[in-house]
């Protein structure tokens, strides 16, 4: 298994890197810098708060777009260009390509938000937040663990659907998953029962991102507790192992044509 | 000795349409046997069903009916395809890697050293005819003869038992086409099977042992091309090539062989003789009237004929 696996692992990170992916990132930590510096006057002794507040929604909102726009890509664009056709007359199960496939893309996430995190906490030193700067990594975490999750979202429709239609898809996910907890008591207000049945449906089947959301407290300078961090963490686990047996379900199916 | 590759009643349905979806039969019902050790050619024009066939046998689609081995495994037991090779029709890579990262990358799925992926790497891009120049340059940057070659050589790099070639000189000019049924023929003497798709005859008569026709997803004839090529045609029995005669003679030639055909060449003049008796009394004519003779062969049919021939039932 990892003998296959591995390899395309590095393949997919490979291609992510020389997508120029990382040039956003770049581009991103500078301007979290800039931001910084021209906050430091504004703020009134805030700026160590915006900072993290801007700096983890930007996180979240760049890894979500690139969670997205290569997820959907990691199995249609193999297809559409056939390399795949190269892939499976070797040695190489389509659930070993499937696993190794979002492995690889969730390796170049995860250097995404290790130098986004790494400028975030330098521009919080540069204003004299030092204890910010050293919690917010619990919270980036988080961040990272949702990323795995749309990542996953995105990897399924793109077994089956074109790139487009899975983008507009994962993003409604993004979108509902944020609201899902807030649709279930909305669910429950209503009092109908067909109500209630439709808002839990959508709680149960589409991810509660909800549960990864720790920035506002971390720009009050708060930690979440390790109870949390493991809940999570489970919870995003599970998820992704169901999605990627959705993913490897539908891709088994498949002809090539 | 073992087939090599084993079909039976293979058949593959597509669907077409989008509202009112029906079924297309793109190959009906494929029987096949592939000896070992030998070039087997797999002809039929477009559509006929050749590429369909091996994708089934590559594992990129299902057969809709039939079974299929590759060296005596079901086409569904991936570890066999550690000893299988394939290089798709217009082959595409990873456009971002160079020739030398897509080798050592496809190396690394078959499990192989790093020791024994660079050696093999460099080998096999020498083998096909790339330039080590182009070597370290990445595959977007490539013409279509170019990506060939690299597919040629990725399909070898784990020194497969038999390789699947779908179309392999497709794109390439004339010199590289020549390089190629060199390596291709090469393969041959090291022992590689070789299962090869492709349009060109020409390829198939210098370099195939065995040929499959294919006609509209059905098998039209199979077997050694030379006992193929030799089949009573029903067309006559030998043709007579000859040089230096005047116009009294040849006609003289038509009178005394009827129902032989007379063609101009450029070295001289063929005449098709129907039968082994007739012979002699050409060749006494062409010695009375000072002529040269060239040749004297068996009229065979071509495998061009082969391949129009139109079926029985047709």
């Amino acid at each position: 298994m990892t003998r296959t696996v591995f390899p395309i692992i590095l393949n997919t990170f490979r291609e992510a890197i020389r997508d120029r992916i990382l040039y956003n990132l770049v581009i991103f930590a500078l301007l979290v810098i800039a931001s910084a510096v021209l906050l430091k006057d504004l703020t009134d002794g805030q700026e160590g708060r915006t900072i993290v507040n801007i700096g983890l929604t930007a996180m979240l909102f760049f890894g979500v777009f690139i969670a997205i726009f290569v997820g959907v890509g990691l199995v249609s664009k193999e297809i559409e260009k056939r390399t795949v056709y190269s892939i499976f007359s070797k040695p190489v199960r389509r659930s070993e390509f499937i696993i190794g496939k979002y492995l690889g893309l969730c390796l170049t996430l995860a250097l995404n938000v290790a130098v986004m995190g790494i400028g975030l906490t330098l521009a919080l030193v540069f204003v004299g937040s030092n204890t910010l700067a050293a919690n917010i990594w619990p919270a980036i975490l988080l961040i990272f663990l949702e990323l795995m999750v749309i990542t996953g979202v995105a990897m399924v429709f793109s077994t089956f659907s074109s790139p487009a239609l899975s983008a507009l898809l994962s993003f409604l996910v993004f979108v509902i998953g944020h609201l899902s907890s807030s649709l279930r008591d909305l669910g429950a207000t209503l009092g109908s029962p067909v109500s209630k049945a439709v808002f839990d449906s959508i709680y149960f089947v589409l991810p509660n991102l909800s549960l990864f959301t720790f920035r506002t407290e971390a720009a009050a300078g708060l930690i979440p507790s390790t109870n949390m961090l493991a809940y999570s963490a489970l919870y995003a686990l599970l998820y992704i192992v169901v999605l990627l047996g959705i993913a490897v379900m539908v891709f088994q199916k498949r002809n090539f044509k | 000795m073992e087939n090599i590759v084993e079909i039976e009643g293979l058949s593959k349905d597509y669907e077409v349409g989008f509202w009112r979806k029906r079924k297309v039969r793109a190959l009906d019902g494929l029987n096949l046997n592939v000896k070992p050790g030998g070039i087997f050619g797999f002809l039929g024009g477009n559509g006929a069903g050749k590429t369909t066939t091996i994708k089934i046998l590559m594992g990129l689609l299902y057969p809709t009916e039939g079974t299929a081995k590759i060296l005596g495994s079901p086409i569904d037991v991936v570890n066999m395809r550690s000893r299988i090779g394939y290089c798709p029709e217009n082959p595409y890579f990873y456009d971002y890697l160079t020739p030398l990262e897509l080798l050592d990358y496809f190396g690394r799925l078959f499990g192989l050293d790093a020791a024994t992926r660079g050696s093999r790497s460099a080998d096999l891009l020498n083998a096909v005819g790339l330039e080590e120049a182009a070597w370290k340059r990445q595959l977007r940057k490539f013409s279509k003869g170019m990506q060939q070659r690299v597919g040629l050589a990725q399909a070898l790099i784990n020194e497969p038992d038999i390789v699947f070639l779908d179309e392999p000189m497709s794109g390439l000019d004339p010199v590289g086409r020549r390089e190629i049924r060199e390596l291709i023929a090469g393969l041959k003497t090291k022992g590689t099977s070789v299962f090869m798709s492709t349009h060109i005859l020409s390829d198939v008569e210098a370099l195939c042992d065995e040929v499959a026709i294919l006609r509209k997803g059905k098998l039209f004839a199979t077997g050694d091309l030379q006992e193929l090529l030799s089949r009573d045609t029903g067309r006559g029995g030998f043709e007579v090539i000859a040089s230096g005669l005047s116009p009294a003679a040849v006609a003289q030639i038509e009178a005394l062989s009827k129902g032989s055909v007379v063609t101009a060449k450029p070295n001289g003049i063929a005449i098709e003789v129907a039968n082994e008796e007739s012979i002699e009394g050409v060749l006494r004519t062409i010695r009375d009237n000072y002529g040269k003779l060239i040749s004297v062969l068996p009229v065979k049919q071509s495998l061009e004929d082969l391949f129009i021939e139109k079926p029985a039932a047709d």
